[in-house]
């Protein structure tokens, strides 16, 4: 038996992302059952905050993902509640989780990132839809990616190799987000970089990076979650300097967000050994086929335990500051 | 552990047969998983309105078959199905004009089963299934398991066009390809909530007949129809040439998984033989509930409840339509059935306008699935059935919104326009 409390994994909600956050918490809370800590995987809606209130666990690991877990919104709930969590506080969430946002910090903090632009559809009504496309293409070029501002999993992204393409991307974008990224395409080592931070004096460490192959060419929702449709190198098949040169830009990314006990960033290493920053997850997926699990399997380290040990130190963190947001 | 050589994460990816090559999660399954959700009004799923059933009835029912007969509810019986149940299905058929046997009727797990078996003893990989333009996606998603190919037939406000079929399987015997058999749903089609007229049945029967074309009948929303009596069934006019497939999910319950088949008798005995390969037997308990509700409750009264149910609830959804939808859409008018097919203005991707739909708290089907050939791009399919008619009015009023959000962005990068 663990010595934690009870404690809750909170999956679901209502994000389009929804059914990769229900797989990831039931592998997280399974991972913790077979540690022999008490665990219960406990969906998003209205009853949640009443029995937060009521009972409250002595920590929660966030396994939410897409919009509801991952713009700071229920890490907000959570601190009014006082509950600890696993995971970054709302405010550093909610930058993380703006692709746009956080690749402007993260390029503040010398990480290179694809060329891009952001725009609200308001500004393409306002300022003409055609015309403002053609700048973006004239200024970023072809192929680019346009991508949701704030979502996950690739859901409505769409890589445009010829500008006849654009407007459909654009309208299938802005179904799943008000503001689009567009941004230069950069091809090479697809890497994803998980991040713990176990509160030892070394701070956040990356765990090995994870190198991406999709079979058909497009990391897509089909590649990432159904089991066959992409290889996986673990660890990245890279140059042992590049490999630490990626490894140090994730856990640049991380501190430059400000992140807390993990994270997952997305890199691309170009063919001239350039890292190119795409994204970072603030509460990264943990299903079968999720990056972060292969990572730390790589680390031989044990999901259930690792997670475990992140619920310690939220709770303990709790205790010692109690309902205080951090 | 390292994987420096690469891992797949399935150590059977090389082992598949080739007909897995299409099963892959996709962004529509993720967003039908939130679709579920309360807060969302979703005119997605065909389901049935149960909680019209007598339930108390039902449980009584229930704990009476095992309490009395339990020995024989809870154990195998014959592939064919429950003899007694058999016998009461030809009377359910006998109010669409059909006369068959029991001998003939071979009971599914669902007509999914019965589609799953036809198509198993029927088609061999790259044989061609002949349907309407659209058709039962469920049904497609079985012919593409058996690799066939599916060429769509037009249809218009009658039902699938005659001379449209005629020209499908003449192009397809230039062509040196052979259709096994015509997929259609006569009545209160699902998606399209047409019905095909009385003057074409005859006529779509011959023209099957003369090219050698068998044709596969389903017919899960017959009893369902607003306007009077239904029409009498393809198989009521013939008995050769025709397998028929029947459900109580509609009529009654898509739980207990009850349909059957009605097929001559050598495509008979392989059906039974396939089905037997299958599930051993369909499920004895869910038969017994069905013959006792069919033999010893008012069942016919029960459809009368639900006709006026989804009449109410088809009106509502029509009545919102004319109300709210933009110009440039037009929807049929469904006289049977759970379904309302919508055409969008021109230039509007129904699925690429789903997520928008979700986080408007409304779901439907996007047209494309509805097909195999890539055509309903601007089609939805939106099913009236579950939600009560207020829901209705607030499901197609919230779609309206979402689609005048959507016509604006699709406007901005130069799409057609709503006229």
């Amino acid at each position: 038996m663990s010595d934690l409390g009870h404690v809750l994994v909170l999956a679901g909600g209502a994000s389009f992302e929804r059914e990769v956050s229900l797989s990831s918490g039931r592998r997280v809370a399974d991972a913790l059952v077979n540690l022999g800590v008490e665990v219960e995987l406990v969906d998003i809606d209205t009853h949640l905050l009443p029995r937060l209130v009521k009972d409250p666990p002595a920590a929660v690991f966030v396994a939410v993902h897409g919009l509801e877990g991952e713009d700071g919104a229920l890490r907000d709930v959570l601190d009014l509640t006082g509950v600890p969590y696993v995971g970054a506080t709302g405010s550093a969430a909610r930058l993380a989780f703006d692709k746009a946002v956080a690749k402007a910090i993260v390029g503040r903090a010398g990480l290179h990132t694809p060329a891009s632009v952001a725009l609200r559809h308001a500004a393409f009504r306002d300022l003409g839809g055609t015309l403002l496309l053609d700048r973006v293409i004239e200024r970023l070029g072809l192929p680019l990616v346009v991508k949701p501002a704030r979502g996950g999993s690739a859901l409505g992204v769409s890589v445009v190799r010829d500008a006849s393409e654009l407007p459909a991307a654009m309208v299938g974008c802005y179904s799943y987000d008000s503001t689009a990224l567009l941004e230069r395409h950069v091809t090479g080592v697809e890497l994803a970089i998980s991040v713990i931070d176990d509160g030892g004096s070394a701070g956040p460490a990356a765990l090995p990076a994870v190198e991406i192959a999709a079979v058909n060419g497009v990391f897509d929702y089909a590649a990432r979650y159904t089991a066959g449709m992409t290889e996986y190198h673990v660890p990245a098949r890279l140059d042992p300097q590049i490999a630490a040169a990626a490894a140090a830009a994730a856990v640049t990314a991380h501190r430059a967000l400000g992140l807390r006990d993990l994270s997952r960033t997305d890199l691309i290493v170009t063919r001239d050994g350039e890292i190119e920053y795409l994204e970072t997850n603030v509460s990264p997926g943990m299903t079968a086929t999720s990056l972060l699990p292969l990572a730390a399997a790589a680390a031989d380290l044990d999901l259930g335990a690792l997670c475990r040990d992140l619920l310690q130190r939220a709770a303990i963190r709790g205790l010692s500051v109690p309902g205080a947001p951090e | 552990m390292e994987m420096s050589g690469g891992s797949r994460l399935d150590p059977y990816v090389d082992r598949y047969a080739a007909r897995t090559h299409g099963m892959t999660t996709s962004e529509i399954r993720a967003l039908f998983a939130v679709a579920n959700r309360p807060e969302i009004i979703s005119m997605g799923g065909g389901s049935p309105f149960v909680s019209a059933l007598p339930l108390d009835v039902l449980a009584d029912m229930t704990a009476k078959i095992i309490s009395e007969r339990g020995a024989q509810a809870l154990q195998y019986m014959g592939g064919q199905g429950d003899p007694r149940l058999r016998e009461l299905i030809c009377g359910v058929m006998a109010l669409e004009g059909i006369s068959a046997s029991p001998d003939d009727v071979v009971v599914t797990v669902g007509s999914q089963q019965a589609l799953d078996v036809v198509s198993r003893i029927f088609l061999d990989p790259g044989d061609v299934v002949i349907a309407e333009a659209p058709s039962y996606v469920g049904a497609l998603g079985t012919f593409t398991q058996y690799q066939a190919d599916v060429v769509h037939v037009t249809m218009d406000a009658d039902g699938l066009v005659p001379e449209a079929l005629r020209e499908a399987i003449a192009r397809l015997q230039r062509e040196g390809r052979r259709a096994k058999f015509l997929y259609t749903v006569p009545n209160y089609h699902n998606p399209a909530g047409i019905t095909l007229v009385e003057s074409r049945r005859d006529e779509i029967l011959e023209i099957c007949a003369e090219a050698g074309l068998l044709v596969l009948e389903d017919n899960p929303y017959g009893l369902l129809g607003f306007d009077g009596p239904p029409l009498p069934a393809l198989r009521s006019r013939v008995s050769e040439g025709v397998i028929y497939l029947g459900s109580f999910s509609k009529t009654f319950a898509s739980g207990v998984r009850v349909g059957w088949v009605v097929a001559p008798p050598g495509v008979k005995e392989k059906i039974v033989m396939a089905s037997e390969a299958t599930t051993l037997c369909p499920v004895a308990l869910s038969q017994y509930v069905v013959a006792e509700f069919l033999a010893h409750h008012p069942w016919q009264e029960q459809v009368k409840v639900f006709r006026e149910l989804y009449r109410a609830r088809r009106d509502a959804c029509l009545e919102a339509l004319s109300a709210s939808f933009p110009a440039g859409s037009s929807w049929t008018n469904p006289s049977g059935g759970f379904y309302v097919w919508v055409t969008l203005p021109s230039g509007v991707d129904a699925k690429a306008m789903l997520p928008r739909a979700i986080q408007g708290r409304v779901a439907y089907v996007p047209g494309v699935g509805f097909y195999g050939d890539g055509q309903g791009v601007r089609n939805l399919r939106l099913s009236y059935s579950l939600p009560e008619p207020d829901r209705v009015r607030e499901g197609v009023r919230r779609l309206a919104g979402v689609l005048a959000d959507e016509l604006e962005i699709v406007a901005t990068f130069g799409g057609g326009s709503p006229s």
